[in-house]
């Protein structure tokens, strides 16, 4: 039943690596996608708004299947052809963006209102506001959650096996195919998924300790 | 002034002042700017559908056939019924884990935790896969309905199960010490004083994983489940009206998931 562990690892190293890729790209979108969703929600023009909010509803209550067929399938219908992997992962930044913006927003909520009501008192401008007594005080709360927000990008990287990227899950899908060693295969991914996320839990956590802030 | 109620005013307060006239202009100034942004997206997306044919009769006509809608309808049906059956097993089994990660016991304890790093660790269409490919291998095979179903629940169990947890972790202490202190035991105290009152805490959490579960439920896609994604698909290649069918698709699925979302933040609102 163990017989063809070299090649089955091999295979999953190269799906794995596809995989944090897909992580890291995603989650870097999404980040920047919640920051940019996240202002549009709380400026005071009210069209950008309005835009935030839908963009959230949408993406929060799409399943991500949903978004990735569409985007594989559905834009080469438009005219619009990208490659697959930049598909994927624009996809996935798009989907997880939404969430992203809600962490900001609660975070930002999560600031007693007197600080920045004092910070302008101060004559502190807009900015100055922002990044001296706000967002210092808003990243704590948004560490630990982000941190789940990282684990979901990961695991949902597993999606792309279903329009055809041979990420992790894919190789695991194809060696069950080709091998005929369904167990050897899945036990390997999934040692290596739990890996990933107990390893991505540790360090928000180590992350969340090191910017408290002591209220 | 319009009385501040929302969390939306809350956050614009939280961190502007009210505006004076030259901030008005300038706002007004770039109301009209995004509406004109706006207005040229839409223009290039309308002129990308109608430059490909996505606007032509023979692309959204079939939407207006009752069997089609009915097709459609039934693959929906599919869809809330594997959410609700996967709720129905992954909300029990979810708070059993929770209790045995609660219990005084400590292999019970390390049972329960295991169970949910595992689960929460896996991405679900793994363990769809071990289900479809896996599970035959040693002569283990479930119907289709089964095979979709039983990996939601695992998976979800693990995420409900941390959700309760939360919640029998938020209770007050004192409740517990309280019902100590009356003389009950360890497992009045659990039945009567703590989980009535953590159900009741969680109850929107719940009620928003209903949302995931049957985001969860797409994956029929896969196992060529007849829920609502996989009746898109079929009926897109059909008709090679690929991009409208999931279109449509979409638009129901969020439709649903809005609805179930609004229903939470409801509850949630009326608790507090």
């Amino acid at each position: 039943m163990f017989s063809h562990v070299d090649a089955i690892a091999g295979q999953l190293g190269r799906g794995l690596l596809l995989t944090l890729a897909m992580s890291a790209l995603t989650f870097t979108g999404a980040v920047a996608g919640g920051l940019v969703v996240a202002v549009l929600r709380i400026c005071p023009v009210a069209p950008l708004r309005a835009f935030g909010a839908g963009y959230v509803t949408v993406f929060r209550n799409i399943p991500l299947l949903v978004l990735l067929v569409l985007f594989v399938f559905g834009l080469p219908d438009l005219g619009l052809l990208y490659p697959l992997f930049a598909t994927v992962t624009t996809a996935m930044a798009l989907y997880w963006a939404a969430f992203v913006c809600e962490v900001v927003r609660s975070g930002v909520r999560a600031v007693p209102r007197g600080q920045a009501e004092a910070a302008r008192a101060l004559g502190l401008g807009f900015g100055q506001c922002l990044r001296h007594v706000i967002l210092p005080q808003a990243v704590r709360p948004m560490v630990q959650p982000l941190g789940s927000i990282f684990i979901g990008c990961a695991l949902s990287t597993s999606l792309a096996a279903a329009v055809g990227v041979a990420e992790l899950t894919g190789q695991a899908e194809f060696l069950t195919l080709r091998y005929d060693q369904p167990l050897t295969s899945f036990a390997l991914t999934t040692v290596v998924y739990v890996a990933l996320t107990l390893t991505s839990g540790l360090v928000a956590g180590r992350l969340e300790r090191k910017l408290a802030v002591v209220r | 002034m319009k009385p501040v109620t929302t969390a939306r005013r809350d956050d614009i307060h939280l961190l502007f002042d009210p505006p004076g006239p030259r901030a008005r202009r300038r706002i007004r100034i770039a109301t009209a700017v995004s509406l004109a942004v706006f207005a040229a997206l839409l223009a290039f997306a309308v002129r990308q559908f109608a430059a490909h044919g996505q606007f032509d009769a023979d692309q959204w006509r079939m939407f207006g056939e009752w069997p089609i809608i009915r097709f459609l309808l039934s693959g929906l049906g599919q869809t809330l019924l594997v959410t609700a059956v996967a709720a129905a097993l992954a909300f029990p089994l979810g708070g059993l884990v929770a209790l045995g990660r609660l219990a005084r016991n400590r292999p019970t304890r390390a049972l329960a935790r295991t169970y949910v790093e595992l689960f929460r660790s896996v991405p679900l269409l793994l363990l769809l896969y071990v289900f479809l490919f896996g599970l035959p291998g040693v002569g283990l095979t479930f119907p289709v309905f089964w095979q979709l179903v039983i990996p939601i629940v695992l998976g979800n169990a693990a995420v409900v199960a941390e959700i309760f947890r939360a919640g029998v972790l938020s209770l007050p202490r004192g409740q517990t010490e309280a019902a100590y202190s009356l003389g009950m035991t360890h497992r009045q105290t659990m039945a009567c004083v703590v989980v009535p009152q953590a159900l009741r805490a969680v109850s929107p959490a719940l009620v928003s994983q209903l949302v995931r579960l049957l985001k969860d439920s797409t994956l029929g896609y896969v196992v060529s489940y007849l829920e609502l994604l996989h009746q898109a698909k079929v009926l897109g290649e059909y008709y090679h009206a690929v991009l409208s069918t999931y279109l449509v698709a979409a638009a129901c699925f969020i439709a649903v998931n809005s609805a179930l979302s609004g229903a939470a933040s409801w509850l949630e609102a009326r608790r507090a």
